[in-house]
């Protein structure tokens, strides 16, 4: 079910656009319905957002499916996206993702164990400039290297 | 708009060739017969233009253009043909065929494929590629259709059309790039009545018909055409046969009646010809009351015998037929004639109507209109109707109307839903209030109109907003409509919602349309096979018993045809009763049903859809023949030759056709000569008790016994939807 909260979230994003046009809040109201369920929607999560902005179910299947950044499967709390494009392949994202692999016990698309993290192997991040790169959250970690990313996982335990 | 500047001349191939403003290259090559490959576009559906394949070179672009999505401009030249044209026809080519599995010998599209052909046309001879392919997991799209989506080369003309046609947007697009698959994502089974129509959309063998699946290769079928016999649209079909069995239904482009579609029902209903429970031999009952297997010769020596015996001792009057409303044209035509011969207006084929008092002065149940103009309408107001499940592809037609800004409203029980918007409803289970109410709005807004016997009615109803609003849009259309459907030629009122809808409709200066039942039955209504009318709209010197009365007295003598009388009337069980009460039954039956083989004296064996040539008269007038397909299962005989025997037998004149031809050139030289006069319809003069009560609309796959035998139609999700009921009539 969304929530209260959530419908209030969505309905502002609603208001954004003309009255026969609700369903342009789609990608806003997936992403809210996503915050809230952490981090991943389900079916009828799906439905349910497309019955609340009376557009038909497979339409939300459709953009849900196609942006990475809906998950369809539940995810770690933070869920660590690592750039593998040209950029960053350039600038060893292979050695970053193995780091992460070993110290998480974890491949793509997996959560360890504690539900701490997941992996996720994404495309160009817009920030070729300080390549290897990384997001999580909402936030971008930049020059990647093996100590950078012990000392960025040790915080994101402790922030928990 | 100035049409002299809305031509342009484009050249096409060096040829210069007239054509609109706007058009786009695609169709202007289409329209002058030159052929542009493609898999995406299609003429029924929107431009998408994500195949690619009929890129063609055009003067000054830089790169190739779809043809499909370039409007033509004056003084264009374009070339389909040029080295760059066929350079990347066969590049789009080679793309389409990375992934598509080379299994052309077990695919059942084999023969008849848009991509195998293209391959053929346009494709290289090997392929560069050696990875392996991408494999889709099999769908499970309902009992139907049938998905090998590894085959789909992503034209998305099936999503377009679930969109766009069926109007319940259920396949779409997900995943994105080399992931993207079409699908519905969810498990589901298709629940559209037109969903058998994306099979013949796919230009590839991802989408296939799962009843027909792997049963025979299309170059082996002998096609020939027909009409689909369960609903009063008279879509054309091709009846493709092989060995003298029916294989499987496909359309026939007809645009003035089904434009390309056909409804599932049309579609998959062959399946029923080879249920078990068909009656292949002629039988007698004998002196132990059991049914005996006969020749041909006894057993309409037995028929004709008992029904002379019948008139003979009680007169002609205590025989009386019943037949199926989708039977042709021919076949009622003969069997009033053998009837009135023996002196009998009792026939009938308004199997499910209940009430007949108001019969004498309503007109045939027709359109009033043609389909196409359907599309023009302005305002249209559907009175008692589930019409998207009635008649699909009528319904289809007011679909393009609303979409195109008609205003259509309903007059409904509650629960009918439709693809299509509705600018007012009035949801209701009595419909003479709210009929009264929408007529007595249009006087209060001075509509004048011949309200005799309604005046009553009229001036006591309660006009609410959603009346008002119907009445408002009926009479602000400059072309309207008032389309009277089951629901309401079914009601235990049907007299007065006739008058109150057509004293609506002629005081909004609305076409009237009335729809009822079966594939024929302005055919049977125009043939004579009611009891209140001769052939032609003749009068008869005393009318016969209707379809209630028969049930009521169970005449002595009963000729039935095509006839399940617990499914196929209202009665149902009241008419079961009824027929055993008769003394002596004749059935022409196709399939043995508990009923018919339980009381029946004489059983003849009758043809089914596909196995006998007829006519059936559509519902905008127009007379459809059709031949027979296959041979009439083992021993059952087409209905007009088993009636033209009686005939014969029962010493009658006139009985002595050649064909079924001389037969139709007869009724319908009767007709002809009556289509001068025009119907009549006058408003009622007694009202009897006005209180009203709903039936409910005959679920889709049970309308008649090919579609209530036909197993795939009976496992989709709209065999089982909930079906509006409402009011205590049945």
């Amino acid at each position: 079910m969304i929530s209260e909260a959530a419908r209030a979230d969505i309905d502002r994003w609603v208001e954004k656009y003309p009255e026969e046009q609700k369903q342009s809040a789609v990608m806003a109201a997936l992403r809210i319905v996503q915050d809230e369920n952490g981090g991943s929607i389900t079916t009828e999560m799906m439905d349910e957002v497309a019955a609340y902005l009376d557009m038909p179910p497979i339409n939300v299947y459709e953009v849900a499916t196609f942006y990475s950044m809906y998950e369809h499967k539940p995810v770690g709390k933070h869920k660590l996206c690592v750039c593998t494009n040209i950029s960053c392949m350039l600038r060893n994202s292979k050695g970053v993702v193995d780091h992460l692999q070993e110290k998480l016990d974890i491949g793509f698309g997996e959560v360890t164990e504690d539900g701490m993290f997941s992996l996720k192997e994404v495309e160009c991040l817009g920030a070729c400039v300080n390549a290897p790169v990384m997001q999580v959250g909402e936030h971008y970690h930049e020059q990647l290297n093996p100590e950078k990313i012990d000392r960025l996982l040790d915080e994101l335990r402790q922030e928990s | 708009m100035d049409t002299q500047k809305d031509q342009v001349t484009i050249e096409l191939n060096d040829t210069r060739l007239e054509a609109r403003q706007g058009q786009m290259l695609i169709e202007v090559a289409d329209a002058n017969g030159v052929s542009i490959p493609r898999f995406c576009y299609h003429k029924k559906l929107s431009v998408s233009a994500n195949c690619r394949m009929c890129l063609v070179e055009v003067e000054n672009a830089p790169k190739m253009l779809p043809a499909c999505a370039t409007p033509v401009t004056d003084g264009m030249k374009a070339w389909t043909k040029s080295p760059k044209a066929i350079a990347a026809q066969k590049s789009v080519m080679e793309f389409l065929l990375i992934n598509h599995p080379l299994d052309c010998p077990v695919c059942d599209q084999g023969g008849e494929c848009d991509l195998q052909e293209m391959a053929l046309g346009y494709g290289g001879d090997t392929s560069r590629y050696t990875e392996g392919k991408r494999i889709i997991k099999e769908k499970d799209y309902g009992s139907l259709v049938s998905t090998e989506m590894s085959r789909c080369i992503h034209c998305t003309r099936c999503v377009r059309f679930g969109v766009e046609i069926a109007g319940i947007p259920e396949i779409g697009g997900t995943g994105r790039g080399d992931h993207m698959q079409i699908g519905t994502y969810v498990q589901k089974a298709l629940s559209s009545e037109l969903s058998g129509n994306i099979i013949d959309l796919c230009p590839v063998g991802a989408l296939l018909s799962k009843p027909f699946l792997f049963s025979a290769r299309s170059w082996e079928l002998k096609s020939v055409p027909g009409v689909a016999p369960h609903d009063a649209v008279g879509s054309n079909i091709q009846i493709q046969t092989r060995n003298g069995k029916v294989m499987r239904v496909i359309p026939q482009e007809n645009e003035a009646v089904n434009e390309i579609w056909i409804s599932d029902r049309d579609r998959f209903s062959y399946l029923a010809l080879d249920s078990e429970d068909r009656v292949t031999q002629p039988m007698v009952r004998n002196s132990d009351g059991q049914l005996v297997e006969t020749d041909w010769q006894s057993a309409l020596e037995a028929a004709v015998n008992g029904m002379k015996m019948v008139a003979s001792t009680d007169g002609g009057g205590a025989l009386g037929a019943l037949a199926s409303p989708s039977s042709t044209t021919e076949e009622f035509y003969l069997l009033q004639k053998l009837m009135r011969g023996l002196g009998s207006n009792s026939v009938d084929h308004r199997l499910r109507q209940q009430d007949f008092s108001g019969q004498s002065d309503q007109i045939a149940p027709q359109l009033g209109t043609t389909l196409q103009q359907i599309e023009q309408q302005n305002a249209v107001l559907i009175v008692g109707s589930d019409i998207q499940r009635e008649q699909p592809l009528l319904s289809h037609r007011i679909r393009k109307a609303a979409l195109s800004g008609a205003a259509v409203s309903t007059v409904n029980p509650d629960g009918i839903e439709f693809n299509f918007p509705l600018s007012g409803e009035v949801v209701t289970d009595q419909l003479t209030p709210a009929l009264s109410a929408i007529a007595r709005a249009m006087v209060d807004m001075g509509m004048g109109g011949d309200l005799s016997g309604l005046s009553a009615l009229v001036a006591d109803a309660n006009v609410e907003p959603a009346h008002q609003a119907v009445a408002e849009s009926l009479i602000g259309g400059e072309k309207a409509m008032v389309l009277m459907g089951e629901i309401a030629y079914r009601d235990q009122n049907q007299a007065v919602i006739y008058a109150l809808t057509g004293a609506i409709a002629s005081m909004s200066g609305a076409t009237f349309s009335v729809l009822t039942e079966g594939a024929n039955a302005l055919g049977g209504l125009l043939a004579g096979a009611v009891p209140h009318r001769d052939t032609a709209d003749a009068t008869v010197d005393s009318v016969g018993m209707d379809v209630a009365s028969m049930v009521d007295m169970a005449p002595k003598g009963l000729l039935l045809m095509g006839i399940e009388a617990e499914s196929d009337l209202a009665a149902g069980p009241a008419a079961a009763d009824a027929i055993r009460k008769s003394e002596f039954v004749v059935s022409l039956s196709t399939f043995a049903d508990s009923v018919t083989m339980g009381k029946s004296d004489v059983i003849l064996p009758l043809a089914a859809f596909t196995e006998s040539s007829g006519t059936f008269v559509n519902a905008e007038g127009e007379w459809q023949s059709f031949g027979g397909a296959v041979a009439p299962k083992g021993e059952a005989r087409p209905g007009w030759k088993i009636l033209r025997v009686m005939g014969t037998m029962a010493n009658l004149d006139g009985f002595d056709y050649n064909s079924s031809e001389d037969v139709l050139s007869e009724v319908r030289g009767l007709c002809d000569q009556a289509e001068t006069e025009k119907w009549s319809w006058s408003a009622l003069s007694d009202l009897g008790d006005a209180s009203s009560c709903t039936v409910a609309s005959t679920p889709i796959y049970q309308v008649d016994s090919l579609v209530r035998r036909s197993e795939p139609l009976q496992q989709t999700p709209l065999a089982h939807a909930g079906q509006a009921t409402t009011g205590g009539a049945e």
